[in-house]
């Protein structure tokens, strides 16, 4: 029961560890790299670039 | 038992099509041949799913993943390595069971009938550990290493191996497209080859792609041992007869291994137990107090 809710808090800790890290990268500006790659047409992915 | 387990099938591919329609909503890329450029691309969705795709109403992450490190200015992804360690840890691979359009393609593939299945075969273990490697070399190592004079890195994966790249943008794309049909060359033929090598392997095997080649399915595999939704075995109410084991495609030994790294929660098992022994536990809860939830 103890090792259960200790790595359900493992879960909570990663995914909050998780949130801080994107929050990071946005502050960073990491987000307008993929909003540009996204909203362009990815000519590798499509397979002609 | 087989009804039961058909009908609880057919339940999660009805979400996972829900969702895979919510995220491809931009149906007027398809009528047009191009693809939304609106706010919400700004944001990854939890599954592989290409953002060329002319519905895409979100980003892949494993696309993001390799434009952020292929980019002159930025070499570590925080961003989307730190959506994919929320996801991952709120969910592990229950993505890749309800929420990866692409799982969903081959889930209905496999429903095809064919007179033998395979199941399993001898390089089965060693290939499943192929999506590691993926993972690291061509989603990883090459953006990052092999780049151009400006520092910048193609995303390797997206070129050289997604199959799903291919099959939501790359076949609308050009089809609809004039101007793209006179591009194409031969990483056209490669990737399509690689697509229909993909829907014949799904016809047959379970999944072949996530069980092999899926970067996406290897990050969120090392999840879902420690992932707040996961899953557990009431070891008093088990009877050991196997059922679980039997019922799993992804050939899952759930007495041995309830949160396998292989396991895409697709829930197959839980319908088969007679007894009600595994259950989806949820962070700090307990519906049995002896449970292994490891
Ligand atoms: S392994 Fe990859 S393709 Fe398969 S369901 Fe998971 S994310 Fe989707
Ligand atoms: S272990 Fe159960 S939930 Fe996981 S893949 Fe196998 S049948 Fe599906």
């Amino acid at each position: 029961m103890k090792r259960q809710l200790q790595s359900s808090k493992a879960g909570i800790l990663l995914a909050l560890a998780g949130l801080l890290m994107a929050g990071v990268g946005m502050h960073r500006g990491e987000m307008s790299t993929v909003f540009e790659k996204a909203v362009k047409i990815c000519m590798e992915c499509i397979g002609i670039g | 038992m087989d009804k039961r387990k058909d009908a609880g099938s057919w339940n999660r591919h009805k979400i996972q099509a829900v969702w895979a329609l919510l995220t491809n909503s931009y149906l007027i890329g398809f009528a047009q041949g191009r693809i939304y450029k609106g706010s919400l691309k700004n944001l990854c969705l939890p599954g592989l799913s290409c953002y060329s795709c002319p519905g895409a109403v979100g980003s892949c992450p494993i696309g993001a993943m390799q434009a952020v490190i292929g980019s002159w200015n930025f070499k570590f992804p925080f961003y989307v390595a730190g959506f994919l360690l929320f996801a991952g840890a709120l969910m592990g691979r229950f993505v890749c069971g309800y929420l990866c359009p692409f799982g969903l393609f081959q889930d209905l593939l496999h429903k095809i009938p064919f007179p033998k299945k395979i199941k399993t075969f001898p390089a089965d273990a060693l290939l499943r550990k192929l999506k590691y490697v993926i993972l690291a070399v061509f989603v990883v190592l090459l953006p990052m290493v092999v780049v151009d004079i400006l520092g910048q890195g193609a995303p390797y994966f997206c070129k050289l191996i997604c199959p799903a790249g291919t099959l939501e943008g790359g076949l609308p794309l050009v089809l609809l497209n004039e101007s793209m049909r006179s591009a194409i060359g031969w990483l056209y033929v490669w990737k399509n080859a690689l697509l229909l090598l993909t829907i014949v392997a799904s016809v047959l095997i379970y999944r072949p792609f996530c069980k092999y080649i899926c970067p996406l399915g290897a990050v969120y595999s090392a999840f879902n041992s420690v992932a707040v939704f996961r899953y557990q075995l009431d070891q008093e109410a088990c009877i050991g007869c196997g059922a679980c084991a039997a019922s799993c495609e992804m050939q899952v030994d759930l007495i041995k291994h309830i949160n396998s790294p292989e396991c895409i929660r697709c829930g197959a098992c839980k319908r088969a137990c007679p007894v009600g022994a595994i259950h989806f536990r949820q962070a700090g809860k307990s519906r049995q107090s002896n449970t292994t939830g490891l």
